[in-house]
């Protein structure tokens, strides 16, 4: 067995210990091997690949609509970010449009997922420098803007809501009134913490100079997020190469100065204001969805019975799981075109055409066929760039995928940040990261 | 014997009501499920409601294992140095479907299942579990302790 | 610059490096032949291209019908605000090319991960080890001819009923 290159090289004086897999602050499993001479850091080593769960080879063996719920736990804190991101590559690659409703639902799903993000890396960061506090507090938070998806998604994290083409069912019908308490809550959190840690001497002592990157050491990196954005570079793909209807939408990006934890904690935290922003900006953008006209419609069952007579003209009454995507709904959240969307349930239960549309279009070797060629295409993350790159061989199947994951070019950084520090600089540093074992080893 | 058959019984009873409700555990947090395992164990839903509040980072303080998320076979003999750590009596929950089953994961990375590494106490299945799942788990385990015969061979080897 | 004038730009400053020039889907590819990979990288990341930024490197594996690995670079320019897909391809039988360590810090791990997933050598990294697999895996599991469902156990499994 090869020996990993910090065990060859250390001298023989100096002291060799592991933090990690299982280790409380290595979010997930990671592996820092250090090299001590007492407390400081001569040489550190980081292995990865404790989570390399084959996502890539499994979607290579999984049609373009079945590995839809792979992307949800890649960056397992903001799964709708990753399905926006793999939704919206395949649409550049199909060349679809998405009706307007379902775009603005997408930023209103992404951001809060990004809050949710940077809500979870802030309060395991700052449980870590010894806050516990905060990260109740955080948590909190994250209750209630998951209680606003799980509304409307069905589910509080994988929820695979953003799907090709548009989106699943349209918004709850009582969202604003969920969407506005989470935004309250959230706010009064984010102003609660400010007053615990902004100027905490302790966290401050932990956070300020520690893990500096300079801004040519973060670009040569491949930095992207609020981690590149803590050294000064403004560089979101939001406004860079705007998606959806971010042009349209008033938002800051805001930047750090020194590109230590302490700006990378504090850009999180401001743009967290930005997203209960946009939050707001999008509310009052999405018109309320008409009400469903007509009686509340025919079992399914009943449906299926009396179609094999004479097409039922009254409504097919669906199952709970599938509220919000009737076909009346359905006009505004998925594209018209009959290749990349899941025909409406309403003509599977009772028209021969709708049955055959739904066989072919689950059907192995039928179903969502992309044109041949390679296409990438990038949101922005809760970390930074979540770029996909696909090949597609004319087949039902993604011939390679591939994810461009932030977070394994900013841990690659560790190495360096951490070397001639103090080893306690090893933990709000990795905390700063946000490392998601999901997205780094997919 | 039976005056002293009375007495085990009664000693197993108290002996198993103490345990159930003073679960140190220790999270073996991998992936995704460690979401709502921090959302379980924060204010909403609150584990130490159960008894089970206590989290030791140290496998050598604790008696119960959850292994929460994947866990993959570049993992496997973490896990397991783990569980050879933790002090008898010790119980394991697999939380999540990865930690069941393999989950949706069947390939080339995966462990299909913790089993087949660590013996299981308790399943909780969902990918990943909803807190109340995780609550309802831990109750099982509470219950299955509470019933649990003791091994009265102190001191011998069994 | 606008799109054209940069392609043909860097077409007449690497013509000894560049084999063609394609679009796909509005994305600019250019295919860069194999020996003069790191020249040409080198030349894209400073003065007038200014492409700062190793957004990503990934390999596509065609071993079986064409014989050849086809490593995927995508580039970033800050100052331009474009991206650039650069193509090499190389042999299957022996996959080789040069390393980019030197020219970009996260070249290091992308090209320890295409290693570990696909077995391409890249000469002149100064520690070409597995990253997300562990010591003792055979094989390199993205590659096609790598079967998707086997497992390589590090301890013993007991098997199920």
């Amino acid at each position: 067995m090869e020996t990993p290159r910090i065990q060859r090289d250390a001298r023989p004086e100096s002291m060799l210990i592991n933090m990690g897999p299982s280790h409380p602050a290595m979010h997930g499993t990671i592996r820092i091997m250090l090299e001590l001479d007492a407390e400081r850091i001569l040489n550190a080593e980081v292995e990865v690949g404790y989570l390399h769960r084959g996502f890539e080879k499994t979607c290579e063996n999984k049609t373009f609509f079945n590995l839809l719920p792979y992307t949800d736990r890649l960056n397992y804190v903001s799964p709708l970010i990753n399905n926006l991101g793999y939704a919206m590559t395949m649409e550049k690659m199909l060349g679809v449009g998405v009706p307007e409703r379902a775009q603005l639902i997408r930023v209103l799903m992404s951001e809060l997922s990004r809050v949710s993000d940077h809500l979870t890396c802030l309060a395991a960061m700052a449980m870590e420098c010894g806050a516990f506090t905060v990260f109740l507090y955080m948590m909190k938070a994250r209750e209630f803007l998951w209680d606003t998806i799980e509304f409307t998604a069905g589910a509080r994290m994988t929820t695979s809501y953003i799907r090709i083409g548009g989106v699943r069912a349209d918004l709850h019908p009582d969202w604003r009134g969920s969407l506005a308490t989470a935004v309250r809550e959230t706010r009064k959190v984010l102003k609660d913490v400010s007053g615990l840690l902004d100027e905490n001497s302790i966290f401050l002592g932990r956070t300020r100079g520690v893990g500096v990157i300079s801004k040519e050491d973060a670009l040569s990196y491949g930095w992207t997020g609020p981690c590149l954005r803590s050294t000064g570079i403004p560089y979101d793909v939001r406004k860079a190469s705007p998606y959806l209807v971010y042009d349209r939408l008033a938002f800051e990006v805001p930047v750090g100065e020194f590109g230590d934890n302490y700006d990378r904690y504090s850009v999180r935290m401001r743009e967290m204001g930005q997203s209960l922003r946009l939050l707001e900006q999008v509310a009052a953008l999405i018109p309320d969805a008409a009400p469903l006209t007509g009686s509340l419609g025919l079992e399914p069952a009943e449906a299926i019975r009396r179609s094999r007579r004479q097409r039922p003209d009254e409504r097919v009454h669906l199952s709970p799981n599938l509220e919000g995507s009737e076909k009346e709904r359905l006009g505004g959240l998925m594209t018209s075109d009959g290749r990349v969307g899941v025909p409406p349930k309403e003509d599977t239960y009772t028209t021969m055409e709708g049955l055959i549309g739904h066989f072919l279009f689950f059907m192995s070797g039928k179903g969502i066929r992309p044109p041949k060629g390679d296409v990438y295409f990038s949101v922005e993350g809760g970390n930074g760039e979540v770029g996909f790159y696909i090949v597609s061989d004319g087949t039902d199947r993604p011939y390679r995928l591939h994810l461009r994951a932030p977070c394994f070019h900013i841990v690659a950084a560790l190495e360096q940040l951490i070397k001639g520090r103090l080893i306690a600089d090893v933990i709000p540093t990795f905390g700063s990261m946000n490392m998601i074992g999901g997205e780094l080893d997919r | 014997m039976s005056g002293l058959d009375f007495l085990t019984t009664r000693l197993e009873t108290a002996l198993g009501w103490g345990r159930k409700f003073s679960l140190f555990h220790y999270p073996f947090i991998t992936a995704c499920c460690g979401m709502e395992y921090m959302s379980a164990a924060c204010a909403h839903f609150d584990i130490d409601r159960f008894g089970a509040g206590l989290t030791r980072f140290s496998p050598r303080q604790a008696d119960l294992l959850l292994v929460v998320g994947t866990v993959t076979h570049k993992l496997a003999p973490v896990l397991r140095t783990v569980y050879d750590q933790m002090l008898e009596p010790k119980w394991v929950i697999a939380f999540g479907a990865c930690a069941v089953s393999g989950g949706i994961y069947q390939n080339y990375a995966v462990v299909q299942g913790i089993d087949r590494i660590v013996p299981v106490d308790v399943y909780i299945p969902g990918c990943p579990p909803r807190p109340e799942m995780v609550l309802d788990g831990l109750l099982k385990l509470q219950d299955k302790i509470q019933h649990q015969k003791q091994d009265w061979r102190w001191g011998t080897k069994p | 610059m606008g799109n054209e004038t940069l392609i043909e730009a860097i077409r007449t400053k690497l013509a000894a490096a560049v084999e063609s020039v394609s679009e796909s889907l509005g994305d600019q590819v250019l295919t860069v032949r194999p020996g003069s990979l790191r020249s040409a990288m080198a030349a894209l990341r400073e003065g007038p291209f200014d492409y700062a930024v190793l957004l990503d490197l990934t390999c596509v594996d065609y071993a079986a019908g064409e014989g050849r690995f086809e490593l995927v670079y995508h580039l970033y320019s800050m100052s331009r605000n474009t991206r650039l897909r650069l193509k090499v391809s190389v042999p299957a039988a022996d996959p080789a090319v040069d390393s980019l360590n030197g020219l970009w810090k996260n070249a290091d791990w992308l090209e320890r991960e295409v290693f570990d997933m696909f077995g391409v050598r890249f000469d002149g990294h100064p520690y070409l080890r597995r990253l997300l697999t562990y010591e003792g895996f055979e094989g390199h599991p993205l590659r096609k001819s790598y079967p998707w469902r086997l497992a390589q156990p590090r301890i013993p499994m007991k098997d199920k009923a």
